[in-house]
């Protein structure tokens, strides 16, 4: 367990210098964990990780522990839920836990926080860790009392005799006057978590009374003396470069100091307002070689393009399985690009000193904005240091952290501290945002309603919630990627939104499932219930029936109730959405919205309910209203005057159910939630009114539209969809249904 | 070009001598240090730069500091008595109507400008007060359960 490798160096800081900042007390440290090298992150963004030992836990002299993670807290609650965990393995209050995140310097490295990994990977990590810190107090404490370490155990922070409470040594009193070093190497170790008590204990966020008095900082909240305020020029879109400046109305301004280091050029001041002003008064003009495409071009020219291809998956025989379907349904599936929009803009106050770059940012990944800092600067990793302060929002587009590379630049060009607080219209503009994507299906049933046949094409969303998830024999799940050399689709950066693209996977296969259950004239519950085997999905789905008190119905039943279904993060999810549609305006308003989930152990329920209400609430966004509007590079919507977003007005009743899986590993929880929304929204439209939705958001013209197609359909007595195998594809008479004209095939 | 302008901060009188036509929002955050209030679009539209001006909800990156001159202004950070919480910020806590905590102090005081006016709102009430308060988390059903319990022990701390 200890080892008596003493190394020289903790990431970043000299081993000892880190040891005499925290002061005396016991430091824990702790080899790199396989867990953390094992997860499944994207291959650019790893990073080797060190052969050093990382500090992770402190224990000082007045009990206090500290967690030091390189995991960040945006509104997640992990800052509540890995405290829980560690009170929990080290039998301590929970008010005696202290958490010490995303901070290079402090912490040990992590890759980033996202993909809803932090309980799942980290987690069981932490956890292992934290029992052998604990089996190293009980030792000390052992030969403190004199006692043998199994007749001891810990509970509340003292290590005690068994059945002899009096008997016992708090950790307060093992690490007073102590300066210890101890270095364990750990390997995570399948658990017992029936027996957890702080665990599973709902619990409100740790962090609320600084956020509800304001007293939170968040990084634009931070000053240092002789701070600078920057305003960056932009150019008006994306690849449109500067031909010539004027600057000289900007350098007219008292107070104003304009930067320039190439196209790069920025006024600081240390007075924001001033900064504003001076921005706008920068006169410059640009040349434009921009993509010839749109918002309302652009799933055409998705369709047209080439693209990089690889099968997923593929099982039974695809030649042969048309011939074994009843009917067969081919449908087009789109989803267009969004802004995370959260509410804090990216934000960074950089300060160098001594050739030391410090850098606070708004950000989910801090070591992937250190690595960004020391590539971009020619320095080394001990001379960059990212902080992160309270994060306001991320959803994904706070992984890249452009704005910390702004900050430090106009930092080493000023020689003073410099924040760069971007504008929302920069936040709109520099996003990266969830990529427009396609899916086609084409999907078969036989003549009992058994779905037997499942032909899924992926343009552009990628793989994530595209399995086939029901029980089909022959399926062929095929993705197709930019490939930038043959054709550029997206005309600015793109990036991870909520998880991401299986919104765009669940929209789809949900539908189609749906389109097929009321081809084949049955329920929709009953249909997707018969067609699976996987028992969780079975079990989600019966959970959020019985929770909304569901009746089986044939749909359209004019109702407005819809289902879907699927997994994410390695927890299973099921939707029932109930809507009310307003034919004559198209408007749609969610009314109810159920969800269940089963997510292993839940270790906070009340902070994983929270999040579940959060996907749902975001969930109706790209349901209903969520769409960027663009031309070539220009970015339309570039504030919240017309990106709109969730409301008040919009809450439908929210209902969530969280399974009782106590004796399951933990699995993620921040974002499953919402990948269902859309599907299960469309499905209760189409049980509403008949009409079929195959684009996200469904805005009340699209609404009007589909009810007028599909009233259409009904006066030629064109009720059910699907086809006959043998037709031609696509062209019976009359059922080209989808939309007026059906586009052109793609090119692969 | 500076002014001396005379108002009430967080109940106390106040003298600033100032650009008049600086924005309130970066005169309390930069001169006053009263980081609680946000900003988050600068055109009014998502309400976390939110304070009250003689306790009406106003969006401070929209007026110039000028226009506080003899009115009293209540930020996030002067709605409790020092340790004591405003009752909209406890049921904030209670009901854990939160989560990144940034669009908070701006929902927290338009809440209480709410409550204000109407000290026993519905709850279609509260989401109308609200609704152009944005909030990217989705705390909404939790932050109107919120107004919904401050308003009763507000009620109920009057003896009405």
């Amino acid at each position: 367990m200890t080892t008596g490798k003493n190394p020289s160096s903790v990431r970043g800081m000299k081993r000892r210098s880190f040891v005499k900042a925290l002061g005396g007390g016991i430091v824990l440290f702790f080899a790199p964990w396989s867990a953390l090298d094992l997860m499944a992150l994207p291959a650019e963004q790893r990073r080797t990780l060190t052969k050093d030992y990382n500090a992770f836990l402190h224990i000082a002299e007045d009990g206090t522990v500290s967690c030091f993670t390189g995991k960040i807290e945006m509104g997640q609650g992990i800052i509540t839920s890995l405290a829980q965990m560690m009170a929990e393995e080290l039998n301590i209050p929970l008010k005696s836990v202290r958490m010490v995140m995303g901070d290079t310097e402090l912490c040990p490295w992590d890759a980033g926080t996202w993909g809803s990994l932090t309980t799942r990977a980290f987690g069981p990590a932490m956890r292992a860790a934290l029992a052998e810190a604990r089996a190293v107090l009980t030792e000390m404490a052992s030969e403190k009392l004199g006692i043998e370490a199994g007749r001891l155990e810990v509970i509340d922070g003292k290590v005690a005799e068994k059945g002899n409470p009096s008997v016992s040594v708090s950790y307060a009193e093992l690490a007073k006057g102590k300066k210890l070093e101890r270095y364990l190497d750990v390997k995570p170790l399948p658990e017992d978590y029936r027996e957890y008590t702080i665990v599973g204990r709902p619990l409100k966020h740790s962090d609320a009374f600084d956020k509800v008095t304001g007293r939170a900082k968040y990084t634009g909240d931070l000053v240092l003396p002789g701070m600078l305020h920057a305003r960056i020029l932009r150019p008006p879109s994306h690849g449109a470069r500067l031909v010539s400046v004027d600057l000289s109305a900007a350098q007219a301004i008292e107070g104003v100091k304009v930067l320039r280091d190439g196209d790069f050029i920025a006024v600081v001041s240390e007075n924001r307002d001033l900064a504003d002003l001076a921005v706008v008064r920068i006169n410059a003009e640009y040349s434009f070689d921009e993509l010839n495409v749109s918002d309302s071009t652009i799933f055409e020219y998705i369709t047209r393009g080439e693209y990089r291809e690889n099968t997923v998956t593929e099982a039974g025989d695809m030649m042969a399985a048309p011939q074994q379907c009843d009917r067969l349904f081919e449908h087009e599936y789109h989803d267009p690009y969004l802004a995370h929009a959260p509410i804090e803009p990216h934000t960074a106050l950089a300060r160098w000193e001594d050739g030391k770059l410090t850098v606070w940012a708004s950000t989910q990944s801090p070591f992937g904005l250190q690595d960004t800092l020391v590539r971009e600067f020619g320095t080394s990793l001990e001379n960059v240091r990212v902080i992160t302060p309270h994060v306001g929002g991320g959803f994904g587009g706070k992984s890249p952290s452009q704005q910390g590379v702004e900050a430090a630049r106009l930092a080493r060009m000023t020689g003073r501290p410099v924040m760069v607080a971007w504008t929302r219209e920069e936040e709109f503009m520099y996003d990266s945002f969830h990529p427009a994507s396609v899916i086609r299906v084409k999907s078969g049933l036989d003549k009992e309603g058994k779905i037997m046949m499942w032909d899924y094409n992926i343009f552009l969303a990628g793989t994530r919630g595209s399995e086939a998830t029901y029980d089909i024999p022959n399926v062929k799940i095929t993705n197709y990627r930019e490939d930038r050399t043959k054709y550029r689709v997206h005309p600015f950066a793109t990036g991870a939104w909520r998880a991401p693209n299986n919104n765009t996977n669940t929209f789809a296969r949900e539908t189609q499932i749906d389109i097929m259950a009321a081809a084949a004239g049955n329920d929709p519950l009953e249909f997707r219930l018969r067609n699976l085997k996987d028992e969780k999905m079975i079990a989600v789905l019966k959970a959020v029936a019985d929770r909304f008190g569901y009746i089986p119905g044939k749909t359209p039943s004019g109702r407005g109730i819809g289902i879907s279904c699927g997994t994410d993060a390695g927890t299973w999810v099921a939707h029932i959405a109930e809507v009310k549609v307003d034919t004559t305006t198209g408007k749609v308003k969610v009314v109810r919205l159920t969800c269940a989930q089963d997510m292993g152990l839940c270790v906070n329920p009340q902070g994983a309910l929270l999040q579940m209400e959060g996907c749902l609430t975001m969930g109706l966004g790209y349901t209903l209203a969520e769409e960027l509007r663009f031309e070539g590079g220009n970015i339309k919507d570039r504030n919240f005057d017309s990106y709109d977003i969730p409301r008040f007005s919009w809450l439908p009743k929210l209902e969530c159910v969280i399974m009782d899986r106590q004796d399951q590993p933990p699995q993620g929880g921040g974002e499953p939630a919402i990948i269902g929304v859309g599907a299960a929204v469309g499905n209760a439209i189409f049980d509403a009114t008949g009409a079929r939705l195959f684009r996200v958001p469904f805005t009340p013209e699209r609404v009007l539209k589909a009810i007028a197609v599909s009233e259409g359909l009904r006066s030629e007595g064109l009720m059910s969809e699907g086809h006959k195998p043998e037709s031609p594809e696509g062209q019976v008479k009359g059922r080209r249904l989808k939309r007026p004209k059906r586009q052109k095939r793609m090119t692969n | 070009m500076e002014e001396t302008i005379r108002f009430k901060l967080n109940g106390r009188d106040t003298e600033l001598v100032n650009d008049p036509n600086q924005i309130l929002l970066w005169v309390l955050r930069n001169h006053f240090g009263l980081t609680g209030t946000k900003f988050g679009c600068g055109i009014g539209f998502c309400g976390s730069c939110t304070v009250l001006i003689d306790n009406e909800p106003v969006r401070s990156c929209m007026i110039p500091v000028s226009d506080v001159a003899g009115k009293s202004v209540v930020t996030i950070e002067g709605l409790g008595e020092g340790e004591e919480l405003h009752p909209v910020q406890q049921a904030f806590i209670d009901h854990d109507a939160l989560q990144c905590g940034f669009c908070t102090p701006g929902m927290i005081v338009t809440a209480v400008g709410l409550l204000g006016k109407n000290p026993s709102p519905t709850r279609d009430e509260i989401a109308a007060g609200l609704e152009e308060n944005l909030c990217r988390c989705g705390a909404h059903t939790r932050i109107i359960d919120a107004v919904e319990d401050a308003a009763v022990k507000i009620r109920g701390g009057k003896g009405k």
